[in-house]
């Protein structure tokens, strides 16, 4: 049977964090913590290969305890396992950090629950919003690396392959490649189902294993949180909103109004550039 | 927060390991069938200033199949030195001969900063490569500079919380520092066939038996439009009221030469595809004319435009924001304006045909 | 199949006091709720009382999630530019007595209460209606796949709306002239600003109520109270007079807003939220029967409200906490029947409940009779006319002025004997 992995990460609702005014600070308060909805793509298509193939769900997640809700959402929707990754020491990871740690659990994860045949990431996070865990664990696991998925074609198990279709900025690409594989998931891949009753009993009654760094032998101290990331977030600001004296243009119908504009664009470099002739004066 | 906060002052007032063997910024060139990605081009602009202030010199990567060409044309836009790995196993991207090629290339060259473009490939190869070196890497980044000698420091900024804010972000104790950059954000310099380098081959050492990956099939976007690299364009928001009034902004966007643009509000209501979408959640785009009628002005759509050289805005709403940030604005009703505006625009315009685009380098697409 | 000991539907005060009682015992409890967390969609007008949560919560009630403590409860009566006002203000309701609240914090936090006692909470679900066997009810259906959730006992405890009540039957469709809406606005300010506007220091708080020309001749009530840093500000008022005027709730509360006396202690604030519900209004009399074979029902979905002195939570979580009870009780006799269950009706019926109810039942009956016009336009009116002409100077004499004032009253009365008649139903309504 497949066992597949998925990586769900919990992050506030960035959308709905707002910028104080006065102090320019973010006001965090009230903001509501999610799964990332992108991993939940990954995870809906990991329950698809489920229902039609048979497969272990296990996800596994980094982050503080309250992180246990979205693993809950998780089992709700039908994940067999989850676990969460928490510890003090792993506080302020860039992804450099953070996919060492996440690439050393899932490791572990196969190690304990059994060979994993592909990992999915999410396209990118809320919070993070870099897109490079994903790579940066398939790096680690020297797994076969399909960014921006928008849809699993074929699982070839015996023959141990996978199709894909990867959603670029041109156009759509089709590869084939070796499993095990690391899948970052885009939203368009699938819709997310809702859970069934059954499921969110168990939910409510469940509990993640959790690691922390005990749980990990091997674990250099020096790759892991704050320490273990090459960035620093040295400053930041509100971006300013351009100012500009705004030069207002106003007539007495809509054609004088836009004749207007039209000769103020004329003056510009514009006609030049593009190639526009001043046709009346021709 | 602040804890990280003080750590993070802690960590920066460390000092710095010696770094002197890294030099040179290196812009990892991203190409399609032998042509090169508008945003590589940007970025050999935005490299070159850079470089300057570190008085370094400005490289290029170019991996491919039948891309030898380019190397020439990267020195056109502004590279001082290209490094060429062509090869048929690198004909499509594949990430593991790509980072191979890659890592080889960076551990030879050792560049103090390496910068790629923030597209699906640019973010996949850069994630792997930083992974494997190891190194920092800051993604999306839309402002860049550097501290000038000593430090050297890389001066990557990038949006954050859903671009409420813009965050500075410094790798010291790794090299190279890599970024990647959004499309749209910088300029390339003029195409200057007089500029002449140094091409260095780079041998390719991965053989396609090694390779699992095989990319069965490309399916091109059959509508060749691109936002981003638009020069022009006029957007409608949600006071346009639906999607027959589009055809409208289509006409004047036709007379002028551009393309259309909308507001997140026009495409979540189905009017138009997001693929037209400005802002925040779609694409940031820098025209040398951004018309904007019926749209407010949210933050979230300014962050997608505000770097366009002229604004216009049309609306019928004497407060709405979209006012401050534009040159021009018109106060009143788009239905009346935008006709009025196509028909003496046409008046205006006589067209004369455009000189012929240059070789091997596409305005349109990557 | 697995089966519970009980499923609480709706984790508002009144549910959550249930689970939280029968998870506290070892009963296996699911608490059913459709917002996407306890509190998500609920509102109020606020005032949490701190008595019932204590009984409910000896140990924890400190720690609840609330805004200002009440020091001072004002009544206004309110004339077009002007008003006539009635308070208590007393240092010894730092006791506490009750505080202002919001619901998203604190049905959030009390739900929380029931999860850490054992209760499985199964939240963004909608039980869509009663499995019965017989005349047995034996579980709930839900919108979710595999819905079906079985237990000893369903708790109905889904507010004023009641689908589980009313396809029981014990809830009957609402009367026009049972419920009211009411409508609800949160506006931010500074904090030192409503600490000066309304004579306050450090958590303290005040609330008004208002009656008058700001219902527009409507039965209703308006409310203004202090949070930590915003002001709710709402006006609620009977659907029967909503339907007959076809006046938009939201209209009367832009009016109140422009109020002269209420202008002023909202000024410079930024709304951020709007929000309406309704409010059961019908008195003991609209009370139903609170518990069958399998079932139990309480909280506003059995119309437990104190509409005249504004408690509902309170009136909540007395019955959910009852109910519980009841059921702990039941599962050692081993017996769900009406017979066993009724206990909570017995409960109710001997507790302030079912007093303070009592209460006031006359009083719905004198609205009803009543033109609201009367009571809600024209006394008011000319309690402020005959207040203005008490007070101002202009050269007539004081018994002249009070003769004036007296009379004005009586004649928009009806003449003294109608006045005496209205005093006297009104006495009897709230006394009889
Ligand atoms: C996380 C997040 C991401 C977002 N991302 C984006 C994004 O990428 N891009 C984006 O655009 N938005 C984005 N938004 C949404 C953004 O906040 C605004 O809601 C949106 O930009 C509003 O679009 P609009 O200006 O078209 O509509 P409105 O704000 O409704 O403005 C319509 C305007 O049309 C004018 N008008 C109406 N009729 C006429 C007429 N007949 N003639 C002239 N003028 C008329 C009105 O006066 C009004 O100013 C995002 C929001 C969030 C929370
Ligand atoms: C404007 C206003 C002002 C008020 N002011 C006060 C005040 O100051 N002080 C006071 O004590 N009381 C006040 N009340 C009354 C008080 O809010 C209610 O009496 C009290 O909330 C009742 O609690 P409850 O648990 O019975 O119902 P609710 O609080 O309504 O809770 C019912 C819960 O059930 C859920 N639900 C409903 N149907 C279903 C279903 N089919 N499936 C699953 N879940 C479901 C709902 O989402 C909700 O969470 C006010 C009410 C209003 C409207
Ligand atoms: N702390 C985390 N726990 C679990 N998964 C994570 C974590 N951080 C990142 N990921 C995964 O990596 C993807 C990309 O994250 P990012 O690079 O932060 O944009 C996410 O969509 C997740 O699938």
């Amino acid at each position: 049977m497949l066992h597949i992995v998925v990586c769900v990460k919990q992050v506030p609702d960035s959308r709905e964090i707002r910028i104080d005014p006065k102090t320019n600070t973010l006001i965090r308060q009230g903001v509501p913590a999610i799964a990332n909805f992108y991993d939940m793509h990954g995870l809906e298509e990991a329950l698809r290969i489920k229902d039609e193939k048979g497969a272990v769900i296990t996800v596994v997640c980094m982050g503080p305890p309250p992180a246990e809700k979205s693993l809950k959402e998780c089992i709700s929707l039908g994940a067999d396992r989850a676990v969460l990754v928490t510890d003090r020491g792993f506080a302020g990871a860039d992804t450099l950090a953070t996919s060492y740690v996440l690439g050393l659990t899932i490791q572990k994860v196969a190690a304990e629950f059994g060979p994993v045949d592909i990992v999915f990431c999410g396209k990118q996070t809320l919070d993070g919003d870099t897109g490079q865990v994903g790579p940066g664990i398939a790096c680690r696991l020297d797994l076969e690396q399909l960014t921006y998925v928008q849809k699993v074609e074929k699982i070839d198990q015996e023959a141990r392959r996978i199709t894909v279709h990867r959603h670029l900025e041109d156009g759509v690409e089709v590869v084939e490649t070796a499993m095990p594989v690391l899948i970052t998931a885009l939203k368009e891949m699938n819709k997310v189902r809702r859970a069934p009753l059954p499921g969110m009993i168990r939910a409510a009654k469940f509990k993640p294993v959790i690691w922390t760094t005990q749980d990990f032998p091997g674990l250099e101290r020096a790759k892991i949180g704050l320490k273990g990331s090459p960035t620093i977030v040295s400053k930041t600001w509100v971006p300013e909103q351009r100012h500009v004296d705004t030069e207002m243009i106003a007539a007495d119908t809509p054609q004088a109004t836009a004749g207007l504009l039209v000769d103020k664009l004329w003056q510009t470099e514009l006609p030049q550039r593009f190639g526009w002739a001043n046709g009346s004066e021709v | 927060m602040s804890e990280v906060a003080e750590e993070n002052k802690k960590k920066a007032a460390d000092d710095m390991p010696d770094w002197s063997d890294y030099r040179g910024v290196m812009i990892v060139v991203e190409q399609r069938a032998g042509k090169a990605a508008s945003v590589s081009l940007q970025l050999l602009g935005e490299g070159r200033k850079l470089a300057d202030k570190l008085e370094t010199e400005l490289m290029a990567l170019v991996i491919g199949h039948d891309v030898r060409h380019l190397a020439e044309e990267m020195i056109y836009y502004g590279a001082d030195k290209v490094y060429v790995s062509d090869a048929p196993e690198l004909k499509d991207y594949r990430t593991r001969p790509y980072s191979r090629v890659c890592l080889q290339v960076l551990r030879d060259v050792k560049p103090e900063i390496v910068l790629q473009g923030a597209t699906a490939t640019g973010r996949d190869l850069a994630g792997a490569i930083a992974t494997h070196l190891p190194t920092g890497l800051t993604a999306d980044c839309t402002i860049l500079d550097v501290e000038p000698h000593p430090s050297r420091l890389l001066l990557a900024s990038r949006p954050a919380f859903s671009e409420k804010m813009l965050a500075t972000i410094l790798c010291k104790q790794y090299r190279p520092q890599m970024a990647t950059t959004r499309a749209g954000v910088f300029e390339a310099l003029p195409r200057d066939t007089t500029r002449t380098g140094e091409v260095i081959t780079v041998e390719n050492t991965m053989k396609e038996e090694e390779i699992a990956a095989k990319v069965l099939r490309f399916i091109e976007e059959t509508e060749r439009f691109n936002l981003e690299d638009a020069e022009i364009i006029v957007a409608g928001g949600r006071g346009l009221g639906g999607p027959e009034p589009f055809k409208m902004l289509q006409d004047l966007a036709d007379a002028l030469g551009g393309v259309v643009g909308a507001s997140r509000a026009a495409v979540d209501a189905g009017w138009i595809e997001h693929k037209h979408q400005v802002g925040q959640t779609g694409y940031t785009v820098r025209p040398k004319l951004y018309i904007a009628v019926g749209i407010s002005g949210a933050v979230q759509h300014l962050v997608g435009m505000q770097n366009s050289d002229l604004i216009v805005a049309i609306n019928r709403d004497p407060d709405a924001p979209i006012f401050k940030t534009a040159n021009y604005g018109i106060v009143g009703d788009l239905f009346q304006i935008i006709p009025a505006l196509t028909a003496a625009v046409k008046e205006k315009r006589v067209l004369i045909p455009q000189s012929s685009a240059q070789e091997g380098v596409t305005h349109g697409k990557i | 199949m697995e089966k519970f000991d009980a499923v609480v539907v709706g984790a508002g005060p009144a549910g959550a006091a249930a689970a939280m009682t029968m998870a506290r015992a070892g009963l296996s409890v699911v608490l059913l709720e459709r917002g996407e967390f306890p509190g998500a969609k609920n509102l109020f007008g606020g005032v949490l009382y701190r008595r019932q949560l204590e009984d409910i919560l000896p140990d924890e009630w400190q720690n609840a999630p609330v805004e200002r403590q009440i020091i001072e409860q004002n009544l206004w009566i309110m004339g077009k530019d002007a008003v006539t006002k009635l308070g208590h203000r007393n240092e010894a309701f730092k006791s506490p007595n009750c505080w202002t609240g919001m619901r998203v914090k604190f049905d959030q936090w009390f739900a929380e209460r029931a999860v850490a006692a054992g209760a499985l909470p199964v939240y963004e679900t909608v039980a869509t209606e009663l499995i019965r066997e017989g005349g047995k009810v034996v579980g709930v259906r839900t919108d979710r796949e595999h819905g079906d959730l079985y237990a000893d006992v369903v708790v109905i405890a889904d507010g004023v709306n009641s689908l589980l009540g009313k396809a029981l039957g014990v809830h009957q469709e609402w009367q026009p002239d049972q419920v009211s809406l009411a409508v609800k606005e949160q506006i931010f300010l500074p904090k030192e600003k409503i600490l000066d506007r309304f004579n306050l220091e450090g958590d303290e708080g005040a609330t008004i109520e208002f009656v008058g020309e700001t219902s527009g001749g409507m039965t209703g009530l308006g409310f203004l109270y202090t949070n930590k840093e915003s002001i709710s500000l709402g006006i609620g008022v009977m659907v029967s007079d909503l339907k007959r005027t076809r006046v938009k709730p939201y209209q009367l509360l832009e009016q109140a807003k422009q109020h002269p006396a209420i202008r002023r202690l909202i000024q410079g604030g930024e709304t951020k939220e709007y929000a309406g519900h309704l409010i059961p209004e019908g008195g003991l009399k609209a009370v139903p029967q609170l518990s069958g074979d399998g079932w139990v029902i309480c909280g506003d979905a059995a119309q437990l409200v104190n509409f005249v002195h504004r408690e509902g939570t309170n009136l909540a979580m007395t019955s959910g906490r009852y109910a519980g009870e009841t059921i702990i009780a039941a599962k050692q006799k081993g017996d769900y029947s009406r017979a066993a269950l009724s206990h909570y009706d017995r409960q109710v019926a001997a507790s302030f409940i079912r007093k303070d109810l009592k209460k006031y039942q006359g009083l719905h009956g004198l609205l009803n009779e009543i033109d609201p016009k009367l009571l809600f336009s024209q006394l008011p009116k000319a309690v402020n006319e005959a207040a203005f002409e008490m007070l101002n100077v202009d050269g007539r004499t004081k018994a002249e002025k009070q003769r004036f004032a007296i009379n004005h009253i009586k004649e928009t009365a009806g003449g003294t004997w109608d006045l005496l008649k209205l005093g006297w139903k009104g006495w009897r309504a709230i006394n009889g």
